[in-house]
């Protein structure tokens, strides 16, 4: 098995509740994987487990199937894990350079001593990478605020890329959109899975998991219901394992 | 072209190029009409003398106004600066008192009494800082609960009076202007001549109050750091969003911690200011309101309390337009009352006009 990421057993525990209970799923480099549930499934437990926020009770994580310790977001981002919140976390007053370098900015000497930010640079930088994801921003030097979702969207994604993801968590990504900006981020997504990196959505929009998603994962009261190839099932049967209607997942 | 299809978006001119320019820099144009204005409705508003004597007196109103727009930039607002700024004043002069005593020099009285005050006035940000980001109190208590500890100690330093007996160098640099010129005659820099007698230096031309390139070297440095430096941009990002800051790797809480330093160190060199213009150490009365003042600058200068939003020209332009309408209206002959109510009005419509424009930075 050559998964990009792979959790083994994980399960969290918030007194006596069990979040997450003892769920293994994988992801390979260039795939969609959509983890699906109703809201309290442990989906986004899950996610916060995997992205640092939360440390799990039991199992292990691998990353390029070596076992890794994520302790904290800094560590998962180290590890090339990133997440798209759907706040995003962009500051609204800056512009797309200035958000994609928030933290890691680019400097230059100005009259030989002063270290300055190099906003050109950033920017130039923060072009080369939305040509590369084919993003169009109108101008880099407007602020996130005169952008639209779908932009601010891309923006948050590009950063990611920009600072070399190998594994990108979308949470609820077309949540915020109107129908033609849903349609670009899951281009977007396309475009990312096309260069090799790794993608796992949370979403709700059953028309977002058919159109993109490789591969989707049902949980239910924090357990692994069912593993399914989307091209080889149908809403119905998602629907169904979602709510528990069918019988449990063939392969348990 | 552009311009015409703003207009038919229904913001009419705001929407236009001009228009937007005009909205984002009102208080700048505010400046230049009332600068016009009062210069045909007050005899003397339009004169050196007159410019001058705003511009020196401003000067501790701008370095507090300052030390206000970073901090307002993050979203915070800083109470503390006036009281802070008159316990630097009156912990300086008690200082000097107690090196004159022990037989020190004036000059090396002075000198060690500015470093130390420079240095004490670090602490109250300090805590200012520490309080906020660690124990979660809302900047506004946290930093009126220092306005109160500033005020006491600074009324237990000086017992409530001014604090006389300092060396008379002080105010003599601190009222000093640059050039000293009788026109058609001689010209002297840093003081007038030696022997012109006390009693006609009016007939002089006094050009360039000391104060002048020393604020300018402070807006200077400090709009250099906000506007171009790493600093600057972090204070802005915590201003549009603390999530994103925190989640980007930004030391968030050092990070507001070093902004609360820098405004009582501003505070404290405004407090330092002020021996050297008045030659006495300073008790700072409940009636000043200094930290209201700045505040009130910097709003009128375009800065969000929202945070994010906030320049340090903008603030000094805020200070000139406030201290020019009182100044302005007072040469005009209007009533007090009057000029409290127009500083009322121009303040709200500040903040309605920044709600109106949000994208300034």
């Amino acid at each position: 098995m050559d998964y990009l990421l792979e959790t083994r057993n994980i399960t969290k525990r918030f007194g006596g509740l069990t979040a997450v209970d003892r769920v293994s799923i994988g992801l390979r480099a260039g795939e969609a994987l959509a983890v699906l549930g109703d809201n309290g499934a442990g989906k986004s437990t899950l996610i916060k487990i995997i992205s640092g926020v939360h440390k799990p009770d039991e199992g292990e994580i691998f990353i390029g199937g070596k076992p890794a310790r994520i302790d904290s977001p800094m560590d998962a981002l180290a590890a090339g894990i990133e997440t798209i919140y759907q706040d995003l976390a962009l500051a609204e007053n800056l512009d797309v350079g200035a958000n994609i370098f928030l933290g890691r900015e680019r400097m230059k000497r100005s009259l030989g001593i002063l270290k300055v930010l190099d906003d050109q640079a950033m920017r130039e930088e923060a072009q080369k990478v939305l040509d590369r994801l084919d993003i169009h921003i109108p101008s880099l030097k407007k602020t996130i605020r005169t952008l639209s979702g779908g932009q601010r969207q891309a923006v948050a994604i590009s950063r990611s890329i920009y600072w070399d993801a190998k594994v990108l968590i979308m949470d609820e990504p077309t949540a915020a959109l109107g129908v033609a900006e849903q349609k670009k981020v899951l281009n977007l997504v396309r475009t990312l899975k096309d260069q090799g990196i790794g993608i796992i959505i949370i979403s709700h929009q059953m028309y977002d998991v058919f159109e993109v998603a490789d591969r989707l994962a049902v949980m239910r009261r924090g357990v692994l219901v069912g593993e399914r190839i989307v091209k080889e099932t149908n809403p119905d049967e998602v629907v169904g394992l979602i709510v528990g209607s069918e019988t449990v997942g063939k392969e348990r | 072209m552009n311009g015409e299809s703003a207009a038919r978006d229904g913001k009419g001119f705001l929407g236009t190029r001009a228009g937007q320019a005009l909205a984002t820099n009102w208080a700048a144009f505010f400046l230049v009409l009332m600068l016009i204005t009062f210069s045909l409705t007050g005899r003397n508003f339009l004169s050196i003398v007159n410019f001058q004597n705003v511009v020196h007196l401003q000067t501790v109103p701008l370095l507090l106004a300052i030390a206000e727009t970073f901090v307002i930039i993050t979203g915070g607002i800083d109470l503390s600066v006036g009281f802070v700024m008159g316990l630097a004043s009156v912990g300086a002069a008690k200082l000097m008192q107690l090196f004159l005593a022990s037989g020190l020099t004036p000059g090396l009285s002075i000198a060690l009494s500015m470093l130390i005050v420079l240095a004490g006035s670090l602490v109250p940000g300090l805590v200012n800082g520490i309080v906020i980001t660690k124990f979660k109190v809302p900047p506004f208590i946290a930093t009126m609960g220092m306005f109160g500890i500033a005020n006491g100690l600074a009324l237990r330093i000086s017992q409530g009076y001014p604090m006389i007996g300092l060396p008379d160098v002080l105010p003599k640099i601190g009222n000093s202007y640059l050039l000293y010129v009788r026109p058609g005659d001689f010209v002297s820099f840093f003081a007038k001549p030696e022997n012109f007698p006390d009693n006609r230096v009016r007939e002089l031309l006094r050009l360039i109050p000391l104060s002048l390139p020393f604020i300018l070297i402070v807006i200077a440095a400090l709009a250099f750091t906000l506007r171009r430096g790493r600093f600057g941009r972090h204070t802005y990002a915590l201003g549009g969003s603390m999530d994103a800051s925190i989640r980007s790797g930004i030391a968030v809480d050092a990070h507001l911690v070093k902004v609360y330093v820098l405004s009582s160190a501003l505070a404290g060199l405004a407090g330092l200011f002020n021996i050297f213009q008045t030659g006495i150490g300073n008790y700072t009365t409940f009636n000043a309101q200094y930290e209201f003042f700045a505040v009130a600058a910097v709003v009128v200068g375009g800065a969000s309390l929202a945070g994010g939003k906030g320049r340090i020209w903008s603030s000094v332009v805020g200070v000139l337009v406030l201290a020019f309408l009182e100044n302005g209206l007072a040469i005009s002959g209007v009533k007090p009352f009057y000029r409290y109510i127009a500083v009322g009005v121009l303040l709200v419509v500040a903040v309605v006009i920044d709600k109106l424009f949000p994208d300034m930075r």
